[in-house]
């Protein structure tokens, strides 16, 4: 299994090669926005964090950027700054320099306003653009894939179909060495003991019960119980009895591909084979956390169909619903809906999953991409704005 | 073969419907690429399960090869299985 990518001067393959313009903080939004719109090449990442805010929070917008600036799809960075910011946008800049890329840092403060640092802005990105179109697609083993998971808008068949055939693809993709990320650890209430026994240590699975834990804290300390009215009644007519059944459909999208080890939110992972990152499942956060960690392509199971996208790294979208494969089809690129009907067995919608990514890190565009819905994106952070 | 219910591993008890059934009907029931015959006694919803065959009350129910329950009573095959005769085995404050 072989796909053609773009080999990084630190060893990382990107799939897609952008030059990715960075706001450091809520506030330079606008301008990171426009200097993008103005260059062919050029993607922006916009956020609403980076001021006011507790330290916990603002290191972690630190080290989101960071990552997200490392993401291998990203050929060389714009950091755009309003120059008063929390984040730590100097640390930022050298640790996307420390793995061979070229940044750039504007400091709308320094430049003397919007106008001024989007002209600038758009001069070097158009410079950075012409660098990275000279790069050239290189044949990569797919042990170069960074596959980041998630389900969103799920139905019956997303439990029964997309993401167990999913699951098939990840047991094949960590078999030939490679890298998948699953988030979305609300959803493992119920079933966190069953993917604890499925990590390679009790170490390891302790880590997993313990980030359950922590997510299930948080929302304790809100006052509210989220775990109450789980399944909830339009589940349980639908069919799920158990907040085990229904957690179940949901980590099925890893098969049985073992947990290596546990990282927080937007950590690149240092080992080979499926991790668990600490995440909601809400798509700007976890899209982002994926991308921060260094998934290189996404695969977003859904039921009813999600449409979401992110700005720099394609995410392909699977169904198990022939109905939302026919009536969303402008969103969806991939069915598996002949799981249900009996006509494909989850081995082959699993390898067709893997046919699919392939194909997709080597150039091939995705729905979202195609229609420009790429804008789900926000940085994770659990303390307030003061 | 068209497929009225499938079974998610070949470990599980139960399976779900995928599309609506009527009591008596002789369900084919997919397993992988194999097909088996299952009499229901029962209607059962799409989304929905059945028993593959005869639980015992205390019995665990599988699906996806894992624990989603324990019968709270005995189950025939072909009978449905859900809430009235399967409970969580979570979260379960009353019984700590």
């Amino acid at each position: 299994m072989d796909f053609m990518g773009f080999k990084r001067a630190n060893g990382k393959v990107g799939t897609r090669n952008y030059v990715g313009v960075l706001s450091t903080v809520v506030c330079a939004n606008e301008v990171a926005r426009a200097i993008a719109d103005g260059v062919q090449g050029a993607v922006a990442f916009t956020h609403q964090q980076g001021c006011c805010q507790t330290p916990p929070d603002l290191k972690r917008v630190t080290d989101t950027l960071a990552g997200l600036g490392n993401n291998a799809n990203l050929a060389s960075v714009l950091l755009v700054s309003l120059g008063c910011e929390g984040t730590d946008v100097k640390a930022v800049a050298e640790r996307i320099q420390a793995t061979g890329k070229k940044v750039e840092t504007l400091i709308i403060q320094e430049e003397g306003g919007a106008a001024r640092t989007r002209a600038k802005g758009v001069l070097l990105a158009q410079q950075l653009a012409v660098e990275a179109s000279a790069l050239k697609r290189e044949p990569c083993s797919s042990k170069n894939i960074v596959l980041g998971l998630k389900c969103g808008s799920s139905d019956t068949s997303s439990g029964l179909a997309s993401n167990p055939a999913l699951g098939v693809a990840v047991e094949r993709f960590v078999s030939q060495n490679a890298v998948a990320i699953m988030g979305e650890v609300t959803e493992f209430i119920g079933a966190e003991h069953l993917l604890a026994a499925q990590a390679k240590d009790k170490t390891t699975g302790r880590k997993i019960i313990e980030l359950v834990e922590r997510m299930e804290n948080r929302v304790k300390a809100m006052g509210v119980d989220m775990r109450g009215g789980q399944p909830t009644p339009g589940n349980i007519q639908g069919g799920l009895t158990t907040i085990e059944e229904k957690s179940l459909g949901a980590i099925a999208k890893v098969g049985s591909a073992v947990v290596q080890d546990v990282y927080e939110y937007g950590e690149v992972p240092r080992v080979k084979g499926l991790v668990v990152m600490d995440s909601p499942g809400r798509e700007p956060e976890i899209l982002t956390g994926l991308a921060a960690a260094g998934a290189n392509v996404i695969v977003f199971t859904t039921g009813r169909g999600a449409p979401q996208g992110f700005p720099f790294v394609p995410v392909i979208k699977v169904t198990g619903n022939m109905h939302t494969w026919e009536h969303l089809n402008d969103h969806m690129d991939l069915s598996v809906h002949g799981v249900m009907t009996g006509d494909e067995s989850l081995d082959k919608a699993g390898a067709r999953i893997c046919d699919q990514v392939l194909a997709t890190a080597s150039g091939e565009g995705t729905k979202a991409e195609i229609s420009g819905y790429v804008q789900a994106m926000d940085i994770y952070v659990t303390g307030p704005v003061i | 073969m068209k497929r009225d219910a499938i079974v998610i591993r070949v470990e599980d008890n139960v399976a779900t419907a995928i599309r609506n059934l009527e009591a008596g009907h002789e369900a084919a029931v997919g397993i992988g690429e194999e097909v088996t015959r299952l009499k229901l006694r029962q209607s059962i919803d799409y989304g929905h399960k059945m028993a593959l065959n005869d639980i015992a009350r205390g019995e665990k129910i599988l699906k996806y090869a894992a624990v989603i329950g324990q019968a709270t009573q005995a189950i025939k095959a072909g009978e449905h299985v859900h809430v009235h005769n399967v409970e969580s085995l979570r979260g379960r404050g009353d019984l700590d």
